[in-house]
């Protein structure tokens, strides 16, 4: 049985690629003619080879569990998703005015705090974040950039408008499986490369390295790089080995590197060798066990010093993740105007904070409607979906909220849009999915073609966690001509 | 290069070469069953204590027979040296190395992991066991032709090569002792010629018997082939040939003063007897060869001290 695009129904949701039974949206087009010509056997034969692949590729990412660390292999499925090119430079410069926003804000929060004065962000806000560092009061990086990599997760909701749904300041993962994704997808429907004008990703390593090189502190011809791991136990190491290889920068751990007076050397066959940039990919209270976490062991004693004193650069800075918080994200349309006097180019998600009496009480006779996320945690742990959820969930959850008011917020339950996905069984069915593009930020900024198309590969589910059983997809951004 | 990333290459090349000697040893035993006439003894166990793995066998095996001793060389997971055992070292070797290594053999070492995991039953049983072998050692070469081929001239070429030729060198010493062994098990009983098939053996496991024939011109003996397998300075797995190019090696690479003293050492190493070619071979030259073993793994520390641990 082949695929049979009049009977796929993704309901009530904005499907991106099929727009009414039978019909394709312009930039899928040729993708979904293809798939319709392919016999059954031949799509099974494709999904097949892509499980092959990505064991052979060694693509994995590392699950924690009871029973210890599991590298498991990339769940991928093999329909692209596609984006037209005209919108999604609309997306990209929103992107990069978001960030360059952010970036002002984090520097000021480090220096005069202008916006808190000029009361447009409450001082409490600051009073209680958690991840805003006194450490880092003062200092100022390179060309002002606090966050040199972003990984801002979209989602487009029934009307297929893109809205952001959180940005990730710290140390935001998942470009290199956007990377795989496509080098699988060049192995498994290598003939649609041929007719269909897909923009090209893979130049991702080399911006990066650009903006990293343009961070470094000597001015030397060839400035010594070096991306810091956790390790192998970290569920990012594929990608931290994959970047460092792509980039031709050295992949360090901590106890590779050694502060001596106020600079940064790594221990090398040859004698130590002095570091210039570190792109760090551990959280900022491990960085350095003489100002954070003094039991860290991953991290460099020294090295915040030696970042301080303007000898070594890092990257994403410390304390940049201030902005990187549910609370924060209400603001960032305000924030977006106060510095830039623009208007945002992509909406945020409507948001509602707990702190305020009248937005609380909003949520607590809505939580069978609204999603309620803590303001501090990442991979989806701790939510309340509210349509999916108990009674007695809901119940707990109000117990929380009332608690610690300013510790949750709460969105609209978005009707995420959808794209066709394989089906255990043959077939295809509407599954939801998330976007999230990479935005690079240092002398110039840069956003990725695309990203990483995260989607939930149950039923219905809204989840689209690796860490919870989502997939991923390849993501085209189709250039069908005119403007 | 980074001092870590230097000791993991060479762990990387060591068990790599592990893979393939495991591969090596377990054809010549085979080869020699089907060669041997009937009543002569094969002590399949042989390969556990040459690789002097009694404990880790006798935890989990009772008989000692053909079977258990090539599920044990193959699969058991806490020897060592058992080849999945190696595999898993190779593995989380280039893993933690992909920055430096050629991005395929990442592709390469997983492609045979799963041909290993895929068919232990084809190198347990004895039918197929001869596919499975040559199948592992091309693997193997293959990475050789990778790093050769595609990697920069440099410090990382260098710990492969220091890892590859330290293995390399114990193995053969092994070899030759797995020969000597079989030989003596069978004293008396054994014929003139079943001695020299279990010597072409040993050369042909080595890849070495046709280099042997060409460069000897005389007939298959023990005492040729042991002076040949430890002092030919032009065959690729003799420890003398090792050890001329650990000695290269080490000449280039920083503070390798106590390592180039110890490679002197091995290399002015001599066992007496084997200059006399009509003497038999006995008890007195495994001992020596174990000897040599030690010198040879003393090596390791010396590498150690010099270059991966600096502080």
């Amino acid at each position: 049985m082949t695929i049979d695009w009049k009977t796929y129904d993704p309901g009530s949701f904005y499907d991106e690629i099929i727009s009414s039974p039978g019909n394709a949206r312009m930039p899928a087009r040729r993708l979904v003619s293809y798939l319709g010509s392919l016999g059954d056997d031949d799509v099974q034969a494709r999904r097949a080879s892509a499980d092959v692949a990505i064991k052979q590729m060694g693509v994995t990412f590392t699950v924690y569990s009871e029973e210890g660390n599991i590298d498991r292999s990339w769940p991928f499925d093999i329909i692209p998703r596609t984006v037209s090119r005209r919108q999604w430079e609309k997306t990209a410069a929103g992107l990069e005015q978001r960030l360059r926003a952010l970036n002002l804000f984090i520097d000021d929060l480090y220096h005069d705090q202008k916006i808190v004065k000029d009361g447009v962000f409450p001082r409490y806000i600051l009073d209680e974040s958690k991840n805003f560092r006194p450490e880092c009061v003062g200092v100022s990086p390179r060309f002002g950039v606090w966050a040199h990599i972003c990984g801002t997760d979209l989602v487009r909701d029934k009307d297929g408008q893109f809205y952001v749904l959180e940005d990730n300041l710290r140390v935001p993962s998942g470009v290199s499986y956007m990377l795989e994704n496509r080098a699988i997808t060049k192995r498994v429907l290598p003939d649609l490369f041929d007719t269909e004008q897909i923009l090209p990703i893979d130049d991702y390593p080399a911006n990066l390295l650009e903006a990293l090189t343009s961070l470094s502190p000597r001015r030397v011809n060839r400035p010594s790089i070096v991306v810091l791991t956790p390790g192998i136990y970290n569920s990012a190491y594929f990608e931290h080995a994959f970047l460092a290889q792509q980039m031709g920068a050295e992949l360090v751990e901590g106890s590779d590197l050694v502060v001596a007076d106020d600079c940064v050397y790594m221990k090398t066959v040859d004698g130590l060798e002095r570091v210039d940039v570190i792109y760090r990919r551990i959280d900022d209270l491990f960085l350095d066990p003489e100002v954070f976490n003094p039991e860290s062991v991953l991290g460099v004693p020294g090295v915040m010093r030696a970042w301080k004193k303007g000898n070594v650069a890092l990257a994403n800075a410390p304390g940049a993740g201030v902005a990187d918080d549910k609370v924060v994200y209400a603001f960032v349309p305000r924030i977006i105007k106060y510095y830039l006097g623009e208007e945002p180019l992509i909406p945020n998600v409507e948001t509602f904070l707990c702190v305020n009496d009248k937005e609380r009480d909003y949520v607590l006779a809505n939580l069978d409607k609204l999603v309620v996320k803590p303001a501090n945690e990442s991979g989806g742990a701790g939510m309340l979906v509210g349509p999916h959820s108990t009674k007695k969930e809901q119940k707990r959850f109000a117990e929380l909220i009332r608690a610690h008011p300013r510790n949750y917020i709460a969105q609209p339950t978005l009707a995420l849009s959808t794209v066709p996905t394989l089906v255990d069984g043959g077939g295809v069915e509407p599954r939801h999915v998330d976007l999230r593009p990479f935005i690079i930020q240092a002398k110039k900024s840069w956003v990725t073609t695309g990203g990483l198309t995260r989607v939930a590969m149950k039923r219905g589910s809204l989840v689209v966690n690796s860490s919870q059983g989502g997939g991923s997809k390849d993501t085209w951004i189709v250039d069908t001509g005119g403007n | 290069m980074l001092s870590r990333v230097a000791e993991r290459l060479y762990w990387t090349s060591r068990y790599l070469e592990r893979v393939e000697n495991t591969a090596r040893l377990m054809g010549v035993y085979t080869n020699l069953l089907l060669d041997m006439p009937s009543g002569v003894n094969i002590g399949w166990y042989n390969l556990v204590t040459l690789n002097n793995a009694e404990a880790w066998f006798e935890n989990r095996y009772k008989v000692k027979d053909e079977r258990n001793v090539m599920r044990f060389l193959l699969s058991d997971p806490d020897y060592p040296g058992s080849m999945m055992s190696s595999l898993q070292g190779v593995r989380e070797n280039i893993r933690t190395t992909r920055d430096v290594v050629p991005a395929e053999s990442w592709e390469y070492i997983n492609e045979l992991t799963l041909y290993v995991q895929d068919n232990l039953n084809m190198g347990i049983n004895r039918g197929q066991r001869h596919a499975f072998i040559a199948e592992v050692i091309k693997a193997c070469q293959q990475f050789l032709g990778l790093f050769v081929g595609s990697m920069n001239e440099g410090r990382g070429r260098s710990f492969l090569r220091l890892g590859r030729n330290l293995e390399r060198a114990d193995m053969t010493t092994r070899i030759l002792d797995a020969g000597i062994n079989l030989v003596l098990e069978n004293n008396g009983n054994v014929l003139p010629t079943t001695e020299s098939i279990i010597w072409v053996n040993v050369l042909q496991s080595l890849s070495a018997y046709l280099p042997y024939t060409k460069q000897q011109r005389k007939t298959v003996r023990g005492s040729r082939v042991a002076r040949y397998l430890l002092e030919d300075p032009d065959l690729p797995r003799t420890v003398r040939y090792c050890c001329d190019l650990l000695r290269r090696e080490c000449a280039g690479l920083p503070r390798s003063g106590p390592v180039l003293a110890h490679i002197d050492s091995i290399l002015a190493s001599h066992y007496g007897p084997l200059d006399d070619e009509d003497r038999p071979l006995d008890q007195g030259f495994s001992d020596y060869l174990n000897h040599l073993q030690l010198q040879i793994a003393g090596l390791h520390h010396l590498f150690a001290e010099a270059w991966f641990t600096l502080d």
